[in-house]
């Protein structure tokens, strides 16, 4: 929920750089006034509105909650039971059987600092992807912020993300493996693993509302970039001169950062948590844009 | 501040049929793709698009309630839609003053797996309510929904009518400033629809502003004071409630004459087939405007096929609320149970000037047999005509303009006598 906290933070300020541009505008609280006009050549990121419209983004996310392990047996078990097989299954393929090195750490736990943001990532992208076009009765009905729908659709990840961070603590114990001073900086890596997030979900979320393709895709797309990713063997094994390239996938940074934040890895590459980084950025900030651009039809293509 | 709750400027719509029907999968595109090497696309683009709305405009007054109607088709969902900001217009621009509720379904967001409870909640929210503002409704929105026993059992398991009046419920407490109804008061029994109709006129009352889409005619002419008839995405008509849905009731389906010129599909059967139905002024002239003072004449023309029958026409006349005014037979001395020769007739039967109201009116005519009685056709609503005033001469309204209600408006005879005390 760190995470959450520094995304608000950040959309405050830019709220509130907003609102000094807009101040000459002085609306009523009492009697807002609105102007509908095709959108042209204005343009506008429109997070004050998402800002104002925080209550509907929680509710949303409560509502996704609480109506998500309805009718299951074993309902949020399933947050833990999925990573922890995941690794099992990955220690006893890749590490017992293909000998795949892990930084001088025990590999379990290795691997499983790197599927934990992997699963938040790979989650996030799967609801979000459906999230548009399964609110479409909603979009078709009433106007509120649509960004609001994959932003739900990602946050409401970070709830298994947390659970699962109990069961890391337990393995670092059962292991003896210390966290150093970097742990502080996790924060900034679990913001970055959001953003990450975020970013590509604003992206598919509006590109399946046409292209309903995207979420055929998306299952196949997500295992090939598990691979791309240092999720099952460490980024050392990347060739030097291919890190730059290796680094332009946003996961690829993030699980770099977690692995030294959370468990001490000696050597990060800062390169590729350096270019992981900007990449965020642009996918975040086209992400918005493109969402932006596009939600205008959402109501007539849904 | 002023007095203006919505305005609408020169409001265009245009919807790409191409894009909307067309690629949405891969293979789509790429065919579109290679439309477009060869050229042919864009010609195809334009021509595969509609106007759902061309130029409309209007202004709508804080506290007033306003209505739209129109056939299916003629652009109100549209324009609803652009109002509720769920889609934005090709072209134009409307201004809103005051917090907007769009109203386009019951139950907007509701979650079949939650509770009642929370689905107030939820659909509160997605209304654009505040959840102090709900806490504080709430008891009242329940209250009103007559649900408080079900209020924490899952919306999957209410009945139809039960989660209809919660979700309406919710919607009539969220207290916008404008607020867009469109034909929910279709909903529930009608019990529970009376008491929408109540909520709905305490809104108006309430110096809040309501934009009402609803078939219902009677019901746009009781709650709203002006109206916009559009059709084919253009507004035909603006002014009083009244006069638009009269002039939509025109539009929709009166004419003042239908005749039957082939004889063996014309109804009827083998002893007497009606050929017309015809409304004619005292000069004999086939029209569907009448002047109120005016009489209007009736005229059922048929062919008698059989010999010796008793044959009576009759008539009924409806408003456009569909209440029967009257249901009349001839009763023409001359005819009057004599047996008919073959051969056709024209009876006719005169309405007195200064008796209907004003408004649109239809005719269902029929043909009987007396002794034993026998129904040979039935046309409803064949004809129609209207009932114009104005404002000139003897009539019940005399100089008064306002809204004048009443089946019939008859030119009374008044007497009065002084009494000295």
């Amino acid at each position: 929920m760190v995470g959450a906290e520094i995304l608000y933070t950040v959309a405050a300020l830019i709220m509130n750089y907003s609102s000094e541009a807009g101040s000459k505008q002085q609306l009523q609280p009492a009697m807002p006034s609105i102007m509908i006009e095709p959108a042209g050549s204005k343009f506008s990121l429109g997070l004050r509105e998402i800002w104002n419209s925080r209550e509907l983004f929680y509710f949303l996310a409560w509502r996704d909650m609480k109506t998500r392990y309805a009718q299951t047996a074993i309902g949020a078990g399933w947050a833990i039971m999925q990573p922890l097989l995941t690794t099992l299954v990955f220690t006893v393929v890749f590490s017992y059987w293909a000998k795949v090195p892990s930084d001088g750490l025990p590999y379990p736990i290795f691997a499983y600092a790197a599927i934990l943001p992997w699963t938040l990532f790979a989650r996030s992208l799967e609801r979000s992807t459906l999230s548009v076009v399964s609110e479409g009765g909603l979009i078709k009905k009433v106007y509120f912020p649509r960004l609001i729908i994959p932003v739900v659709s990602t946050f409401i990840n970070l709830v298994d993300f947390a659970v699962g961070f109990i069961i890391l603590g337990a393995m670092m114990l059962w292991y003896h493996v210390w966290p150093t001073w970097g742990i502080i900086t996790l924060p900034l890596f679990v913001g970055m693993a959001v953003a990450a997030s975020l970013s590509v979900s604003m992206w598919l979320s509006a590109l399946n509302v046409k292209y309903r393709d995207v979420a055929s895709v998306i299952p196949l797309v997500t295992q090939l970039w598990m691979f791309a990713s240092p999720v099952l063997y460490p980024s050392s094994m990347v060739p030097e001169r291919l890190r730059f390239l290796y680094g332009m996938n946003p996961m690829a940074g993030v699980i770099e950062g977690f692995r030294w934040a959370l468990l001490g890895k000696a050597h990060p590459d800062w390169k590729i948590v350096l270019v992981s980084s900007g990449v965020v950025l642009v996918l975040l900030l086209g992400g918005v844009i493109f969402f932006r651009r596009v939600e205008r039809t959402f109501a007539d293509v849904i | 501040m002023s007095d203006v709750a919505v305005k609408a400027e020169g409001l265009h719509k245009r919807y790409r049929l191409g894009s909307v029907h067309g690629p949405q999968s891969a293979i789509g595109l790429l065919s579109r793709g290679m439309q477009g090497l060869f050229g042919r696309n864009t010609e195809d683009c334009e021509t595969r698009s509609i106007w759902a709305l061309r130029d409309v405009s209007f202004e709508i007054n804080r506290g007033e309630v306003f209505g739209v109607i129109g056939n299916n088709g003629s652009g109100k969902s549209t324009l609803l839609k652009i109002l509720s900001r769920v889609t934005e217009p090709t072209k134009g621009r409307v201004l809103i003053n005051g917090r907007f509720c769009g109203l386009l379904e019951v139950g907007t967001g509701f979650h079949p797996e939650l509770t009642g409870r929370d689905n107030v909640y939820m659909s509160g929210a997605i209304l654009g309510m505040k959840r102090r503002e709900i806490d504080r409704k709430f008891d009242e929105i329940v209250d009103f929904a007559e649900v408080e026993q079900f209020i924490d059992t899952p919306v999957k398991h209410y009945s139809s009518g039960m989660y209809v009046r919660l979700g309406f419920s919710v919607l009539a407490h969220m207290d916008p400033d404008i607020l867009i109804v469109d034909e929910v008061l279709a909903v529930g029994d009608v019990r529970f629809q009376k008491k929408c109709m109540g909520k709905m006129e305490d809104v108006g009352h309430h110096g809040r502003t309501v934009i009402m889409v609803s078939h219902d005619m009677s019901a746009i002419t009781r709650l709203c004071k002006r109206a916009v008839l559009l059709s084919q995405g253009q507004i035909v008509r603006e002014g009083s409630a009244y006069e638009v849905v009269n002039e939509y009731l025109y539009m929709g389906h009166i004419k003042p004459f239908c005749e039957w010129p082939d004889l063996l599909t014309a109804p009827g059967d083998e002893i007497v087939r009606m050929r017309a139905v015809r409304v004619k002024t005292e000069s004999g002239t086939v029209t569907e405007g009448f002047d109120i003072r005016k009489p209007i004449g009736i005229e059922i023309e048929f062919d008698v096929l059989e010999e010796g029958h008793v044959i009576v026409g009759q008539f009924s006349v409806q408003n456009e609320e569909n209440v029967v005014i009257f249901i009349v037979n001839d009763r023409d001395p001359a005819w009057l149970r004599r047996p008919r020769a073959v051969g056709r007739y024209a009876a006719t039967a005169w309405i007195p000037g200064n008796m209907l109201s004003e408004g649109v009116h239809t005719v269902s005519a029929g043909i009987m047999t007396e002794d034993p009685f026998r129904l040979h056709c039935d046309t409803p609503r064949v004809v129609g005509f209207r009932v114009h005033e104005n404002g000139t001469g003897p009539t019940a309204r005399g100089d008064f303009t306002g809204r004048w209600p009443g089946a019939i408006r008859p030119l009374l005879k008044w007497t009065t006598q002084y009494i000295p005390t």
